[in-house]
C-alpha cells in the first residue's frame, strides 16, 4: 500500500486538493446563501417567505448526484458548457444551502420575537436588528449543527468524481482502474478524507461541550 | 399639539374585534396611564403607537406622523417613540453598555466619545454604573428593566411607550424601576402606561384610561377615577384590583 502511495502520490494529492478546494468554495458560498434564504424564510413578508421555501424545498428533495449532473450535462445545452469542477461545486454549494438555510432557520427561530421588536422599538431597522442583534444569536445556537453540516459537505464532495472532478474520489477510481489494486486504493482514499473530516468532527464536540 | 391622536380606531386580530372605536389624544408632557382587564387590548392599544401593530380602520397620528400611511417611516419614528417592554428584551448577546450605545452609534450616528459618556450618565441615573459590562442573563429583572429603560432614554425620545414594565419582577424589585420612571416623568418625557400599578396611577400619572373588551370606558384625571369610577365595569375592576 506504500508503494502505490508513492508511486501515485502526486496524483493522490491532486485529488485532495481539489476536494479541499471544493470543500471550501462550497462553504463559503452555501453559508452565504443558506443565511440569506434562512433570513428570507423569517422574513414578514409572504413572498419572500415563498421564494425561499421553494428554494429549500427543491434543492433538500433532490438528491445531490441530479443536480449536480443538472449543471454538468443539462445547462450546457443553453448555456457555455462548464467543467466537473465547477459543475460538481456549484451542485454541492446550491445542496448544502438548502441544509445549512433550514439549520440557521431555526436558529433564528429560537432567538425569540423579543428580540427583533425590541431592536425594532429602538429604532434599529430590520437590517441593522438582523445583523447587530439576531444573527450573532442564532449563528452561535447553529454552530453545532452548522458543524455537522460541513463534515457532510466534505463527504458529499466525492460527488465530483461522477463528473471527472479531479477530486480525490474520482483519483482514486482513476488509481484503481490503472493498477487494479482497488482495496488499497480505496483505504488510502478512505485516510485522507479522515485527514479532513476527523478533526473537524473533534473540534465540533469541543464546541458543542463549550457552548452548553 | 397632541402628539398622539387616536380618532375612531379599530383593529381585528381575524375576526376578533380587539380595539373598538379609540378616541383618545395624549399631549406633549403628559402621563397617561391605561389599565384594564387582562385581555381588554391594552397591549394591542399601546403598540398601535409605535407602528407594532397596525390599525385597520380610523385615524392614528403619532408625533405628526400618519401611522396608516403607508408612505410613513417607521423606523424614523421610532427614534422618538421608545418603548420599555414587560420581559425587557435586552440585546442578550451585548453588554449593558452596548445595548445602551447601539442605536445611537447606528441609528442617530452620534460620536463614540459622546455615546460612551451619555450612556455612563443614564447608568448613573438608573443607578446601575457598577454592571456597565454585564450581560443581560447576569442581572436580575428590576435592573434589566432599569436598563431597558436607560437603553430608551439614550435615543432622548419624545414619548416612551411602557407595557407592564413591572408585572414580570419580583415585588421588591418593582418599586426601583417605578422610582426610575418617575424620574423619566420629571424630565417631561411624555409617558404612556400600561400597569398595574395604581399607586404610580395615582401618583404620578396626569390621566388615567380604562380600557375593557377593546373600549375606552373612562378617561379622566386619576383622582376622579380612583375615587368617583363612573361605570360599573371599572367599579368592579377597581375593588379586585385593590382589593389585591
Ligand atoms: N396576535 C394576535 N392574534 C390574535 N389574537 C390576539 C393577538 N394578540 C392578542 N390577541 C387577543 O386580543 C385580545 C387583547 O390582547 P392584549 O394582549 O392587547 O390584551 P391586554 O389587555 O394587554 O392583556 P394582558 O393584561 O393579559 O396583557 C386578547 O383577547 C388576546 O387573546
Ligand atoms: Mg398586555
Amino acid at each position: 500500500m506504500w508503494q502505490l502511495f508513492t508511486q501515485n502520490w502526486q496524483d493522490f494529492l491532486t485529488g485532495f486538493w481539489h476536494t479541499i478546494l471544493s470543500s471550501i468554495i462550497a462553504l463559503v458560498f452555501s453559508f452565504i446563501l443558506g443565511s440569506g434564504f434562512a433570513i428570507l424564510e423569517t422574513n414578514p413578508n409572504k413572498f419572500w417567505r415563498g421564494v425561499a421555501k421553494v428554494y429549500v424545498e427543491i434543492f433538500r428533495n433532490i438528491p445531490l448526484l441530479v443536480v449536480t449532473m443538472f449543471f454538468y450535462l443539462v445547462l450546457p445545452k443553453v448555456l457555455p458548457a462548464m467543467n466537473g469542477f465547477t459543475a460538481g461545486t456549484i451542485g454541492l454549494t446550491l445542496y448544502t444551502s438548502a441544509f445549512i438555510a433550514e439549520t440557521v432557520r431555526s436558529g433564528l427561530q429560537s432567538v425569540g420575537t423579543g428580540q427583533m421588536e425590541g431592536c425594532l422599538a429602538n429604532g434599529l431597522s430590520y437590517w441593522q436588528a438582523m445583523k447587530n442583534v439576531i444573527l450573532p444569536q442564532a449563528l452561535k445556537i447553529t454552530i453545532p449543527p452548522l458543524g455537522n453540516q460541513f463534515i457532510n459537505l466534505i463527504k458529499n464532495s466525492s460527488v465530483l468524481a461522477f463528473v471527472a472532478g479531479m477530486d480525490l474520489m474520482y483519483q482514486g477510481d482513476v488509481i484503481a482502474s490503472n493498477t487494479f489494486q482497488t482495496i488499497p486504493t480505496y483505504i488510502i482514499v478512505g485516510i485522507f478524507y479522515l485527514i479532513l473530516t476527523l478533526p473537524l468532527s473533534y473540534y465540533m464536540q469541543y464546541l458543542e461541550k463549550k457552548l452548553a | 399639539m397632541a402628539i398622539i391622536d387616536f380618532k375612531h380606531v379599530d383593529k381585528f386580530y381575524g375576526g376578533f374585534h380587539v380595539l373598538k372605536d379609540i378616541n383618545f389624544r395624549v399631549n406633549g408632557g403628559e402621563v397617561v396611564v391605561i389599565v384594564g382587564p387582562s385581555g381588554s387590548g391594552k397591549s394591542t392599544l399601546i403598540r398601535t403607537i409605535n407602528g407594532l401593530e397596525r390599525i385597520n380602520d380610523g385615524s392614528l397620528i403619532v408625533d405628526g406622523k400618519d401611522m396608516t400611511d403607508k408612505s410613513t417611516n417607521f423606523n424614523e419614528l421610532r427614534r422618538d417613540v421608545g418603548m420599555v417592554f414587560q420581559h425587557f428584551n435586552l440585546y442578550a448577546n451585548k453588554t449593558v453598555l452596548e445595548n445602551i450605545m447601539l442605536a445611537p452609534r447606528i441609528v442617530l450616528h452620534r460620536p463614540e466619545e459622546e455615546n460612551h459618556k451619555e450612556a455612563m450618565r443614564l447608568l448613573e441615573e438608573v443607578n446601575l454604573v457598577e454592571k456597565a459590562n454585564s450581560y443581560p442573563h447576569q442581572l436580575s429583572g428590576g435592573q434589566q428593566q432599569r436598563i431597558a429603560i436607560a437603553r430608551s432614554l439614550a435615543m432622548k425620545p419624545k414619548v416612551i411607550l411602557f407595557d407592564e414594565p413591572t408585572s414580570a419582577l419580583d415585588p421588591e424589585m418593582i418599586q426601583d424601576v417605578l422610582d426610575v420612571m418617575k424620574l423619566v416623568a420629571q424630565e417631561g418625557i411624555t409617558m404612556v402606561v400600561v400597569t398595574h400599578e395604581m399607586g404610580f396611577a395615582r401618583e404620578v400619572g396626569t390621566r388615567v384610561v380604562f380600557l375593557a373588551d377593546g373600549e375606552i370606558l373612562e378617561d379622566s384625571d386619576p383622582k376622579s377615577f380612583f375615587d368617583h369610577p363612573q361605570t360599573k365595569r371599572a367599579r368592579q375592576f377597581l375593588s379586585k384590583v385593590i382589593s389585591h
